[in-house]
């Protein structure tokens, strides 16, 4: 994925890196290759590489990490600044 | 066809003979010789119905047979691909009845599974069930399909029907640990957005091990014990992966074309004379040729070559294929339009193709929401800016 990029310094991502254990379940599930554990500690080694699905923080062990997670869709995106975050939804026929 | 089902009792060896007893089972099928002798009329009868048929079911192409096991029967399913899976996948490409794709939630089987053999979990997206299904020939293997309303197991994970919660009952409900002697699932590595691993042991009692992100690593990944390299476990975003999208993109545009049709005619008619037909009719047809090439170069060009286009937001990469592209179609108009004009089409060539690039942000695998958010912001007003002043031009262009 090096060929693509996107906007930097955007993500919500936030690692508390106090309360991790080391345990590897964010490094494993993240599909741009965000983290990496060194000397039993998960670190952000490509923070704008992020896109925010959320899947490491749905299975941090300890809450360790916190991201704000979403669609990046621009027709979800348009119905949160109408009608709010609430009831916003993603899907419906014509949607991924 | 085969006929794996069972004969529990030495009484049901003939199937005519009427069994009395529970020694049969639900599948039990009936054979019955066609009636012999000459046919009276037409061509002879069809082949005898499945013995695997029942009063009310559909029995679909891709089952096989039928497995027994403790928790009922399950279907084996075949690993290849016909027709009818290949025509509905180009179907579905299409965007025809995306939303109704689907496959029965539950639990299916491949090959020769055992109770030691694993149990893989996916969406009930027949797509997907037959992206996965196909990539497992030789492979002997439970798959655990989830009610995610069709929708694959990305955006069904980033939806929440490929859940935690969706996980627990399915297992309870397929009775899976009657089936399976181990207590593991292979869940897809992307459902891990919707998917808390741990919650999932808590629930039910399975422990969960993440697989490879696509089918076609599933074998590999099972041969080297359950391990998944790197290049396993990111996402790509190939050509060709780009290229299958585009008609689905295209295919969501269907609802504008009555709407850009007669905007273009009525606009185009505007003039002198307050309004002709004959100029809605010229004119009109350049405008909505202006329109399609907004939505190609925004909609097919920009999403293809990605990559190369200079810029990191995809609304200014979507300016760039249009000011190119629009350009050169305005320049095949020649001297039939005026310099207004031009510069109508080309700012309405380019106010398309700037929003539908930007669109196309919901459908790739690395833009975050706080991304897209960012450029939807910055980028729209002037987005509208540019088509404002495109049907003004092209209204006012008329007129001199």
């Amino acid at each position: 994925m090096e060929k693509f990029r996107y906007l930097t310094g955007v993500t919500t991502l936030n690692l508390n890196v106090g309360v991790c254990t080391g345990c590897g379940s964010c490094e494993i599930v993240c599909p741009h290759g965000v983290f990496e554990i060194k000397a039993h500690k998960a670190g952000i080694v490509d923070r704008d590489g992020c896109m925010e699905c959320g899947a490491c923080a749905t299975n941090c062990p300890v809450d360790a990490i916190t991201v704000d997670p979403g669609v990046g869709c621009a027709a979800y995106i348009i119905q949160t600044w109408i009608k709010g975050k609430e009831t916003a939804s993603c899907g419906g026929v014509d949607c991924c | 066809m085969s006929t794996e089902t069972q004969h529990s009792s030495a009484c049901c060896e003939s199937v005519n003979t009427p069994c009395a007893n529970g020694g049969l089972t639900e599948m039990l099928p009936v054979y019955r010789e066609a009636p012999g002798g000459e046919a009276c009329c037409g061509p002879p009868p069809g082949p005898a119905s499945s013995p695997f048929e029942k009063p009310g079911y559909h029995m679909c192409g891709f089952v096989e047979g039928f497995k027994t096991t403790p928790a009922g029967t399950v279907p084996r399913i075949k690993t290849k691909l016909e027709t009818p899976d290949i025509l509905g996948t180009i179907k579905v490409r299409l965007g025809i009845n995306r939303s109704q794709y689907t496959v029965a939630p539950g639990l299916y089987s491949i090959g020769d599974a055992t109770p030691e053999s694993p149990v893989l979990v996916t969406a009930n997206y027949k797509l997907t069930f037959d992206t996965l299904r196909k990539d497992l020939e030789g492979v002997h293997t439970w798959v655990l399909v989830l009610d995610t309303r069709g929708v694959n197991v990305w955006c069904a994970a980033g939806k929440k029907t490929f859940s935690t919660d969706e996980v627990i009952q399915r297992v309870n409900q397929t009775r899976l640990h009657e089936v399976v002697n181990h207590r593991r699932l292979i869940l897809p590595q992307l459902s891990a957005t919707g998917v808390s691993g741990k919650k999932v042991k808590k629930g039910c009692g399975f422990k969960v091990t993440w697989g490879p992100i696509q089918a076609r690593d599933v074998k590999p990944f099972l041969k080297a014990g359950l391990k998944a390299d790197k290049a396993m476990r990111h996402v790509t975003f190939t050509f060709m992966e780009r290229l299958i999208l585009v008609p689905v993109e295209l295919s969501f545009l269907r609802k504008y074309i009555f709407w850009i049709l007669l905007a273009g005619f009525v606009l185009s008619g505007i003039g002198p004379g307050l309004f002709s037909i004959s100029l809605a009719w010229d004119r009109g047809l350049i405008m909505i040729a202006a329109c399609v090439t907004g939505i190609f170069t925004g909609a097919v060009v920009a999403p293809m070559l990605l990559p190369w286009i200079p810029g990191r937001a995809f609304a200014v990469k979507g300016v760039l294929t249009g000011v190119l592209i629009g350009a050169a179609m305005v320049m095949l108009l020649g001297k039939s339009i005026n310099f207004a004009a031009i510069a109508a089409l080309v700012l309405l060539i380019v106010g398309i193709s700037s929003y539908l690039a930007m669109n196309f942000t919901g459908s790739t695998p690395y833009t975050s929401p706080s991304g897209v958010e960012k450029e939807m912001r910055i980028d729209i007003p002037f987005q509208a800016v540019a088509i404002t002043l495109a049907i003004a031009g092209w209204i006012g262009s008329a007129f001199y």
